[in-house]
């Protein structure tokens, strides 16, 4: 079926995603919080990349710059984040809403207990994605009164009837048949985070934004959606980009790494390079800190930067011992390592990790 | 306490809170120092045929009743009577209702069903019906209005108690109370009752308003202190053969019961404005 | 550390009514199903689990928190299990729970100081003098400074609470603390500071741990043996390098699959278990792990294995094995 997709059909290997300096803060009572500092991200078609960091570091606010779902108070002040071509930050609301945002990007959220409806079934809830945002249809069909009487076409209906049984089969979720007259309560999480994939993937994207779908689930349906993620996402050539706070979910699925602290992203590099080879002294620590069988529990030391009143220059010099005069003044430039290995930093540890 | 301190600070930083609290401590003060501020304290209860029903004037600052007696200074003594029938009969209510509530919100198994079924019974009936019930048998006084009031209100602090007391209980710091082996009672009256406090005041307050209407439709019936007791309902009662000419002798009264009302509404919002998120926000910081 | 045990279990069970709406009994909902395992002074036992295994549920019926439906609870020799008002005053100081954020144990209305005096009112009959001294000391040894005595919970960070509501638990100076899920949630950089406070603490207080998660790694790093749990059930038990290095239960060894390895082999492309934990009310007949077990035989629907001494130290709850 031909897909009205057009201009960000990209060859794998080329950016599907740049986001270009970019910089958002949000008002607050307390004061202007400087979520993100200059962020810098690219996501190549067809991978998956990582995005690694702990509470407060951005990575959520990041998603939700690019699906354009940022908060009331928020600013986007610079940068821009393109997509196919196109600046989503300059996209007037409509078409981002009606073409970009659940269609060629989606978004597959951390709580698999709070996504669906409580009141609808699983299939009404279903459709409903497949109404709107289905390969199938038109940019504005169903849209606005004209569209009133179009809003569901026959012809559509039974493609996408047999989209969603055949999607539901690949996601295994058990007697597809069945799923569709069910509420979400009578769901596990695990099944939940599977029809959630599966809502993701039914509109044909380019991009999935797993914004740590796997956090509140056991550590073996952790395992059995991590590897249908993998296996699905790579089949179909789509990208992800994977939020998480654990290093260990990140080794498991990303193809490549970017960490970020304090809005600011700090290292980004191919997955078994970033762990075997990490530079930046963030980085370090953080994988010093892992529990490891015999060893010492090391802690990274100090208090997570404050966003309000952030730090000038790199935003980890407060708690880094190798920080030095330019560190407290002026944020690092990008410094290319080789083999896509890149460090903002100063004084990158150059000699090899014990990992 | 510091925590009393904030609330009051967050309070005045509410422009209507802090109106509905300066009324209220207008009506106290009026109420404490009726004797003195009023212009012709003898006349409340005195007859004076000759100035009866005379327009405002500077003798007479909101003019005189169908008795001669000056209409400023009745309200003013007035505001105790309102003043007292409030304080006692939420109180009352408050002394039944609370415990009640605590109980029944603890205990959850029959006791506490069969408490709110109780509960439900005297919410179904109306008070001015059980005031009128009550005055027919005892006679009309204030007390009697004060026995109606309570009996009726109590419900309400029960069913507001008990329903917070159940979802506290589902609290972890009191089950981690539970754990460390406190003994029951200290429980609920340590830990319970001062986390329930913040709506309890927000229902006194604007139980306050509520009464003080029934209150005050209870004298307009005739219920409630016989004459010459200067009642603001009584009084809107008394001037009602003499409107429209004499509008200021159920103006004054009429005035006074909306101000005080609304005072208590305003206070009573204002108060769950402060009060609420604060908990909220001590409990879900994160 | 002394061989005798500080605190057992025999076959605990704690089974929880589910009622149709009009009071009816449905079923069972089986928490816990016949546990039993024993806990030396001084060790740190940590029980391993997905939802529904029945630890947090274990963890409660410890401390009291709820009652049994069967089995019984010998701590310092002394049956517990009957849980009297007078009793449970006796043991509470010595047997404590621990909740996953203990910042959240603290009534948010209290200051520190009086959250910390509490269970001394409660249990000892120390002046206010000597209160203050015990809580001062206390305050101390977790690493917070005494001026936090006069704030509320909610002016101090998460990490603070924590620490107060585990100096709360430690001014009774119990001899075993149930922590439950102590490093859930958090990051990484803040869960080795935990760790370590509890190490230290253990130290200090001559403490015993029964350490609830299900974060292997993190048992892996914190306790000398494990007990893993399926359905209700303890399904192994053994000294912790071993549950590591040569599980015998199948679940286990699911389980340890599992996880990620970094710098090693990929979880998502060797992991094998399908489906999901049974209903806890209708639980498979025989073995409750049959259902998904890979090496599954017929026997195992027929008979429901029996924890049972495999190797020095090391306990397994299944025929094949």
């Amino acid at each position: 079926m031909s897909s009205t997709h057009g201009s960000d059909v990209a060859t794998p290997g080329d950016n599907l995603l740049e986001v270009d300096s970019l910089f958002v803060s949000f008002i607050t009572g307390a004061g202007v919080a400087k979520v993100l500092d200059g962020v810098n991200l690219t996501i190549r078609a067809g991978e998956i990349l990582g995005l690694v960091g702990e509470s407060g570091c951005g990575k959520t606010t990041l998603a939700n710059a690019i699906l354009g779902i940022l908060a009331a108070n928020a600013r986007h002040e610079m940068g821009s984040i393109r997509f196919g071509g196109e600046d989503l930050l300059a996209m007037p609301r409509s078409r981002m809403e009606d073409e970009v945002r659940g269609r060629r990007i989606t978004f597959i959220p951390q709580d698999p207990y709070g996504s669906f409806n409580p009141l609808f079934t699983v299939g009404a809830q279903t459709l409903e994605v497949m109404k709107w945002k289905s390969p199938q249809r038109a940019p504005g069909e169903g849209r606005g009164i004209a569209g009133f009487f179009s809003r569901y076409p026959r012809a559509r209906r039974r493609t996408d009837a047999e989209a969603i049984g055949q999607m539901l089969r690949a996601v295994q979720l058990p007697a597809s048949a069945a799923v569709a007259g069910k509420l979400p309560h009578e769901f596990s999480g695990g099944q939940r985070q599977r029809l959630m994939i599966a809502l993701a993937l039914l509109p044909q994207p380019r991009l999935v934004i797993a914004d740590e779908p796997t956090t509140a689930l056991d550590v073996t349906i952790q395992a059995q959606i991590l590897k249908l993620l993998k296996q699905l996402a790579k089949r179909r050539g789509i990208s992800v980009l994977f939020t998480t706070h654990d290093l260990g979910t990140a080794y498991e699925i990303c193809e490549r790494i970017t960490v970020m602290y304090a809005g600011q992203e700090v290292e980004t590099a191919p997955v078994d390079d970033f762990f075997r080879r990490p530079h930046h002294p963030y980085t370090v620590r953080l994988l010093d800190s892992l529990p490891r069988p015999g060893r010492q529990l090391r802690e990274v030391g100090g208090e997570i930067a404050r966003l309000i009143d952030a730090p000038a220059g790199c935003r980890f010099h407060p708690r880094c011992a190798r920080a030095t005069d330019i560190c407290r003044r002026q944020r690092p430039p990008v410094t290319s390592l080789g083999g896509g290995h890149e460090v903002r930093c100063y004084h990158p540890i150059v000699e090899a990790a014990s990992r | 306490m510091r925590a009393a301190r904030d609330i009051a600070a967050k309070l005045l930083r509410d422009p209507s809170a802090t109106l509905g609290l300066l009324i209220i401590l207008l009506l106290v003060a009026v109420a404490t120092f009726a004797p003195l501020i009023a212009t012709h304290p003898e006349a409340v209860w005195d007859m004076n045929p000759r100035h009866r029903l005379l327009p405002p004037s500077e003798t007479y600052l909101f003019g005189t009743d169908r008795m001669g007696a000056d209409i400023f200074s009745r309200i003013l003594f007035g505001a105790r009577i309102t003043l007292t029938i409030a304080i006692l009969a939420v109180g009352a209510a408050l002394m039944i209702g609370v415990p009640i509530g605590l109980i029944s919100g603890w205990r959850g198994n029959w006791l506490g069903e069969t408490l709110m079924r109780v509960s439900d019974i005297f919410l179904a009936v109306p008070q001015i019906v059980l005031a009128i019930a009550i005055s027919q048998t005892l006679g009309p006084s204030i007390e009697n209005v004060i026995l109606a009031l309570s009996v009726t209100y109590w419900p309400w602090f029960a069913r507001l108690v008990h329903a917070e007391v159940r979802s506290l209980k589902n609290e972890t710091f009191i089950e981690a109370a539970i754990a460390l082996g406190v003994p029951t009672w200290r429980i609920v009256l340590l830990h319970v009752l001062p986390n329930v406090m913040s709506p309890i005041i927000v229902r006194t307050s604007i139980g306050m308003g509520f009464t003080i209407l029934t209150a005050s439709a209870l004298g307009f019936l005739g219920l409630g202190a016989p004459p010459p007791a200067p009642e603001w309902g009584r009084m809107i009662s008394e001037s009602r053969e003499f409107l429209p000419e004499a509008w200021w002798s159920a103006l004054a009264p009429g005035l006074a019961i909306f101000l005080v009302v609304m005072g208590f509404n305003l206070l009573g919002d204002g108060l769950r404005d402060v009060l609420d998120p604060r908990i909220r926000r001590g409990n879900a910081g994160r | 550390m002394s061989r005798t045990p500080l605190l057992e279990v025999e076959t605990l069970s704690r089974y929880f009514p589910v009622r149709h709406m009009f009071g009816w009994q449905l079923g069972k909902l089986r928490a816990l199903d016949g546990v039993s395992f024993a806990v030396r002074p001084g060790e740190t036992l940590g029980i391993v689990g997905e939802s529904g295994c029945g630890k947090s549920t274990l963890g409660k019926v410890l401390v009291g928190i709820h009652p049994t439906s069967g089995g019984r609870i010998l701590f310092e020799g002394r049956d517990i299990t009957a849980r009297s008002v007078a009793l449970r005053r006796a043991v509470a100081p010595k047997l404590q729970y621990c909740y996953q954020d203990p910042g959240n144990s603290l009534d948010p209305r209290w200051t520190v100081r009086r959250s910390l005096a509490e269970p001394l009112v409660v249990h000892t009959g120390l002046s206010a003098g000597d209160r203050e001294a015990r809580i001062a000391k206390i305050l101390h040894q977790v690493g917070l400074p005494p001026t936090h005595l006069d704030l509320y919970p909610h002016e101090l960070s998460g990490g603070q609470q924590r620490r107060v509501g585990l100096a709360r638990i430690l001014t009774l100076q119990p001899r075993l603390v149930v922590l439950d899920e102590p490093t859930s949630g958090l990051d990484v950089s803040v869960q080795a500071s935990v760790l370590k406070l509890l190490r230290e603490l253990q130290e200090t207080f001559a403490l015993t741990y029964l350490f609830i998660s299900h974060d292997l790694s993190v048992v892996r790093t914190m306790c000398d043996r494990v007990a893993v749990m399926y359905a209700g059930r303890i399904v192994e038990m053994a000294p912790t390098e071993t549950i590591f290095a040569a599980a015998k239960h199948p679940y286990t060894l699911s389980l340890l699959s599992a996880i990620p390895d970094i710098g090693g082999r990929r979880v998502t492309d060797t992991f094998a278990l399908e489906g999901e934990p049974p209903d806890p009310m209708r639980p498979p007949s025989g073995c409750r792990f049959r259902t998904r077990c890979p090496r599954a035989a017929a026997v195992c629907a027929s008979t429901d294995p029996p924890l049972r001494h495999v190797a020095p130290g090391q306990s397994v709850a299944c025929v094949l094995a």
